[in-house]
C-alpha cells in the first residue's frame, strides 16, 4: 500500500513541520466549557491542530472528549470559549455549518437515517454520490448504494459514515471513537485514510481509546482530564505509562497506589487466600453458554471474589450479562447458581434468586422522576410479602443505610433524575445493598462517571468481596480491571480468551487477548 | 499491516434486491391486494351496477382518503396529528359557508385559499410543538378542540352550500367513462402534492426525521423546519379533506369531521406506515381508506347491525396489522 510507506519517517516529519512550521493552527479552540444541567462536561479546553497533522484526543471516559467534538462540529454550542478555523473566529450552530467551515465529523453514533437507503441518505446531507463511490472503492469495500441503511452491519455503517465525511473534502476529519466498533482490518482501512489525509496536508483529529493506535498514527496528542486539556504529547513507543498517568491523574494514581498498598497487605497470603478461594465452592456458573454473540464461554464465580472481564465492544459480553440477569434465554448451554440450574425468564426471576444487574446504562435501570428512597427501596418490594403496607421506618433505614455507605450526595435534589450521573449510578448500585443479593452483576459500572465517584465504586466492590459477595464485573476502561479484579478473563469473539490474576491484568497483556492474539497464536 | 488490510474483511454481499423491494413495498402492494380481493365480494352481494358501486365508493370515501394522507405525512415524519378531524371539519364549514352563491371560478380560487389556511394552521400546529417540545400528541389534541371551537364559531349549525359544478367535481366521472371523479381527483393530489416532494431533499427529510431524528440532526437536517413542513402539508391535505366534505355532503356541518381523527390514524395503520416514524407512504393508506370505506357498505348491504359494524372493522384492522407484521417479520429475517 502506497500510504503505508509514508509512515516511517513521520516523527522528523512532525519536528520539522509541526513544531517550527506553519504558524497559523488550522483549527485552535480556547478555553471551550460547557456545561449540562449541573454536569460539567468541559470546564476549559484549549485544542490546537495544524495543518497535516493527525492529532489524537485522549482522556479517561467523561473527560469530555466527546463534547469538544460536538462543540467543534457544531452539535452543540459551548458555553464559553472561542473556535477559530485558519485564524477566522467562527461559531458553528449545526453540523451542516461546520461542514461548510471544513471541518467533518465522524460521530460515536452512526449518523445515518436507518429507514432510508445509503444513496438517498447521500441525497439528504447533499454529498456527491461519486465521490462516496469511488471513496469506498479506494477502500476496497464493494456495495450496493440501494441497500437499506437498516440492513448492514454496524462496522461497514462506520465505513460509509468515514466515505461520507471524506466526500466533503474536509480540511479537518475528525473522527470519534470510529475504531472501537471495527475489526481490525477495517481499522487498518482507517489508518491508511488518515495517513493519506496527512499526505495531502490535511488534519485529522482521531479520538480512541486505544493507545496502540495513538502511537502508530498520530503526530501529537492532547490530553484531557476532568473537561481540561491537561497535557499535549508527541505520542512515542513505550510513552503509553506516561499518556496514562496523564489521563488518570493524580487522584486515580493514588488509587493506583492504594490498590498496590492493598495487595501488598495480601502479597504474602496469597497463595493461601487463592487457594481458599478455589476450594470454596462456586456460586456462579457458566457452562459453555451459548447465545447472539457468545459462542460458548465457561467461567466460574466464587464468594468473596471479583470476577474481572474484559472486551472490546460488541464481543459478547452484553449478551452475557442479560443472560445472567435474565433478561435472554440462552441458546445452549448452561448457568448454574449455587449448583442448581439457573432458568430464569425474567428479570424477576433472577433478582428473587438474588442475581442482580447493574447496567451500563443508568437510564434503564431508575425512576427518574422518583425519590431516591423510591429508587433504592423498589426491589423490595419483589417479595410479595412485602406487597403491604411500606414499612417507613425499617425502609427508611436500610435505605439510609444504602445511602451511606455508598456516599451519595442527594443534595442536589429529591428526585434522582436531578442527581449527577456518578450519584445516579450509586442508586443503583444501592438499591441491591438494600435488598440483598448473591451474585453482582456490574456491566461497566464506571461508564461516564468522574474519577472520584469511580474510586469509591471500586473501594465498595472491594469491600463487598471481602464480605463475601460474589461479583462479576465488566469495565470498558481496562486499568480498572487490574485495581478490583481477582481474576480477569477477556471475550473476544464471544468466547474466553485468557484468564489471568488480577495483579497480572495490564493492559498490553488484557489488548492482546482482548484482540484474540493469544487464541489465534495458540491455534497457529 | 497491509496483509490485513488486503483481506476482503466483508464480502458482504448485502440484502437481494427483491428482499430489500419487499420489504419496502410489500404492505402497500399488499393492502391494494386485500382492496382488489374484496372488490369481487362485495360485487356478488350488491344488486347495483359496477359503475354506480364504484362511483358510490369513491364518493364515499373520499374525506377519508385525504385525511389518511393528512396522517400519513405527519406520522412519517415522526408525530401524531389528533386535529386531522377537527380541522377538516373547520374547512368544511369555512369553504360551505362562503361559496354559497359565488360562481364555479370563484369557488376553485376560494378553494385554493382554503388550502393555504389548512396550509398555515398545519404550520401553526407543527411550530407550537417544535417550539414549546410539547409532545405532539398533547398540542395536536389542544388543536383539536380550537378548531371545532372556531368551526363552531364558524357556523354553529350545519348549512351552506357551493355551485353545482363543485358538487359535480366530486360526484361525477370523468367525461363520458365510469372512472369516478372522487378517484381521480385522490390521485392528482397525490401526483401533484407527495409524490414530487418524496423525490425532493425536503421529503427525503421527513422520512429522515420520522426515521431517527438525532442521525438526521447530524446529517446537517433542520429537524424543526421539517417538522413543520410535515405539518403544514398535513394541513393541506385536511384542507383537501374538508373541501371534500363540501363537495361531498353538499353543506357545511362544525360535526362532520370528527370521525375522521381516528379514522385515518385507523387508515396510516392499516397503510403500512409505521407510528415510529420513518417508514411507509401515502398510496398504502389511500388502499387503506378505500378498504375501511368498503368493509363498512359491505356489512352495510348484508345488514349488520351498525352499532356490531364497528366492532367488526376494529377486529379487521387488528387482524390485517397482525397478519401483516408476522409476515414482514418473515421477511425480514
Amino acid at each position: 500500500m502506497r500510504l503505508a510507506e509514508g509512515a516511517g519517517d513521520r516523527p522528523l516529519r512532525l519536528e520539522a513541520t509541526h513544531m517550527n512550521g506553519d504558524p497559523t493552527p488550522l483549527l485552535e479552540a480556547r478555553e471551550i466549557a460547557k456545561q449540562y444541567g449541573p454536569v460539567v462536561a468541559l470546564r476549559s479546553a484549549d485544542l490546537s491542530i495544524a495543518p497535516g497533522e493527525v492529532h489524537a484526543l485522549l482522556g479517561a471516559n467523561g473527560a469530555g472528549k466527546s463534547t469538544l467534538v460536538k462543540a467543534l462540529s457544531g452539535v452543540v454550542r459551548p458555553d464559553s470559549g472561542a473556535i477559530t478555523v485558519s485564524g477566522k473566529t467562527v461559531r458553528p450552530s449545526s453540523p451542516r455549518q461546520a461542514a461548510r467551515l471544513g471541518l467533518s465529523p465522524v460521530f460515536q453514533d452512526p449518523a445515518l437515517v436507518p429507514d432510508l437507503s445509503v444513496a438517498q441518505n447521500l441525497r439528504l446531507t447533499g454529498t456527491p454520490v461519486d465521490a462516496v463511490r469511488s471513496n469506498l472503492t479506494s477502500m476496497g469495500l464493494e456495495l450496493d448504494l440501494r441497500q437499506l441503511v437498516d440492513d448492514l452491519p454496524l462496522p461497514l455503517l462506520r465505513m460509509l459514515d468515514l466515505a461520507r465525511a471524506l466526500a466533503q473534502d474536509p480540511q479537518l476529519l475528525i473522527l470519534d471513537e470510529i475504531t472501537a466498533a471495527l475489526p481490525s482490518d477495517l481499522a487498518e482501512l482507517v489508518f491508511a485514510v488518515m495517513r493519506d489525509w496527512r499526505e495531502r496536508g490535511r488534519s485529522v483529529l482521531f479520538i480512541t481509546h486505544r493507545l496502540r493506535e495513538v502511537i502508530d498514527t498520530c503526530d501529537r496528542a492532547t490530553i484531557l482530564r476532568d473537561g481540561v486539556n491537561v497535557a499535549t504529547v508527541v505520542p512515542r513507543e513505550g510513552g503509553e505509562a506516561r499518556i496514562v498517568e496523564i489521563m488518570l491523574g493524580p487522584e486515580a494514581a493514588r488509587a493506583e497506589e492504594r490498590a498496590a498498598e492493598l495487595s501488598g497487605e495480601e502479597a504474602a497470603p496469597v497463595p493461601v487466600a487463592g487457594a481458599a478461594v478455589e476450594s470454596a465452592e462456586a456460586v456462579l456458573e457458566a457452562d459453555d453458554l451459548r447465545l447472539g454473540a457468545v459462542q460458548g464461554i465457561s467461567f466460574t464465580l466464587r464468594p468473596g471474589e471479583v470476577l474481572g472481564i474484559a472486551a472490546l465492544e460488541g464481543q459478547g459480553q452484553d449478551e452475557l450479562f442479560e443472560a445472567l440477569a435474565g433478561q435472554r434465554k440462552p441458546e445452549g448451554g448452561e448457568i448454574r447458581l449455587r449448583g442448581k440450574a439457573f432458568k430464569a425468564r425474567h428479570p424477576y426471576d433472577a433478582i428473587r434468586r438474588g442475581m442482580v444487574l447493574v447496567p451500563p446504562d443508568r437510564l434503564l435501570a431508575r425512576l427518574p422522576p422518583r425519590a431516591v428512597r423510591e429508587n433504592v427501596a423498589a426491589p423490595r418490594s419483589n417479595s410479595p410479602l412485602r406487597w403491604g403496607p411500606i414499612h417507613v421506618r425499617d425502609e427508611g433505614r436500610k435505605v439510609r443505610e444504602a445511602v451511606d455507605a455508598l456516599q451519595i450526595d442527594v443534595r442536589a435534589g429529591r428526585q434522582v433524575r436531578r442527581l449527577s450521573g456518578g450519584n445516579q449510578q450509586k442508586v443503583t448500585i444501592a438499591r441491591w445493598l438494600a435488598s440483598g443479593f448473591t451474585v453482582l452483576l456490574c456491566n461497566d459500572p464506571t461508564r461516564g462517571i468522574d474519577v472520584g465517584t469511580k474510586r469509591q465504586v471500586y473501594r465498595l466492590l472491594r469491600d463487598l468481596a471481602e464480605n463475601g459477595a460474589a461479583i462479576l464485573f465488566f469495565s470498558s476502561e481496562l486499568t480498572e480491571l487490574p485495581l478490583v479484579s481477582d481474576r480477569v478473563i477477556t471475550i473476544y469473539a464471544g468466547r474466553v480468551t485468557a484468564e489471568l490474576p488480577g495483579r497480572a491484568a495490564d493492559e498490553a497483556t488484557l489488548l492482546s487477548s482482548m484482540h484474540g492474539l493469544v487464541l489465534e497464536g495458540s491455534a497457529a | 499491516m497491509t496483509e490485513a488490510a488486503t483481506v476482503a474483511a466483508h464480502e458482504y454481499r448485502g440484502v437481494p434486491a427483491w428482499r430489500r423491494n419487499l420489504r419496502l413495498h410489500g404492505w402497500t402492494i399488499g393492502v391494494w391486494l386485500v382492496l382488489l380481493a374484496m372488490i369481487p365480494y362485495w360485487r356478488s352481494l350488491s344488486q347495483q351496477s359496477f359503475s354506480f358501486d364504484i362511483q358510490a365508493l369513491a364518493i364515499d370515501a373520499l374525506p377519508l382518503c385525504f385525511a389518511a394522507m393528512a396522517q400519513a405525512v405527519v406520522v412519517i415524519s415522526g408525530g401524531i396529528d389528533l386535529s386531522v378531524g377537527s380541522l377538516m371539519g373547520l374547512m368544511n364549514v369555512l369553504s360551505a359557508k362562503h361559496m354559497m352563491g359565488m360562481s364555479f371560478r370563484e369557488a376553485i380560487v376560494f378553494s385554493l385559499v382554503i388550502l393555504l389556511l389548512a396550509a398555515l394552521a398545519g404550520g401553526l400546529t407543527g411550530l407550537v410543538i417544535t417550539v414549546t417540545r410539547i409532545p405532539d400528541i398533547v398540542v395536536t389534541l389542544g388543536m383539536l378542540f380550537v378548531w371545532y371551537g372556531v368551526g363552531l364559531w364558524v357556523m354553529e349549525i350545519p348549512g351552506g352550500g357551493a355551485p353545482q359544478q363543485f358538487f359535480d367535481l366530486a360526484l361525477g366521472s370523468v367525461g363520458s367513462t365510469v372512472i369516478p371523479g372522487a378517484l381521480v381527483i385522490v390521485f392528482v393530489a397525490l401526483a401533484v402534492l407527495w409524490l414530487p416532494i418524496r423525490r425532493l431533499r425536503s421529503g427525503l427529510s421527513i422520512y429522515a426525521v420520522g426515521s431517527n431524528r438525532n442521525a438526521a440532526y447530524l446529517s446537517g437536517i433542520n429537524v424543526a423546519r421539517t417538522r413543520i413542513g410535515a405539518y403544514m402539508l398535513g394541513g393541506v391535505f385536511a384542507g383537501l379533506g374538508g373541501l371534500a366534505l363540501t363537495a361531498t355532503s353538499g353543506i357545511g356541518d362544525p360535526n362532520s369531521g370528527s370521525i375522521y381523527t381516528l379514522n385515518s390514524v385507523a387508515a396510516v395503520v392499516l397503510g403500512g406506515v409505521s407510528l415510529l416514524g420513518g417508514v411507509g407512504g401515502l398510496i398504502g393508506p389511500i388502499a387503506a381508506a378505500y378498504i375501511l370505506t368498503l368493509s363498512k357498505t359491505v356489512l352495510l348491504i348484508r345488514g349488520t347491525d351498525p352499532n356490531y359494524a364497528a366492532v367488526y372493522q376494529g377486529l379487521l384492522i387488528i387482524l390485517v396489522v397482525v397478519v401483516g407484521g408476522l409476515l414482514s417479520r418473515k421477511t425480514h429475517r
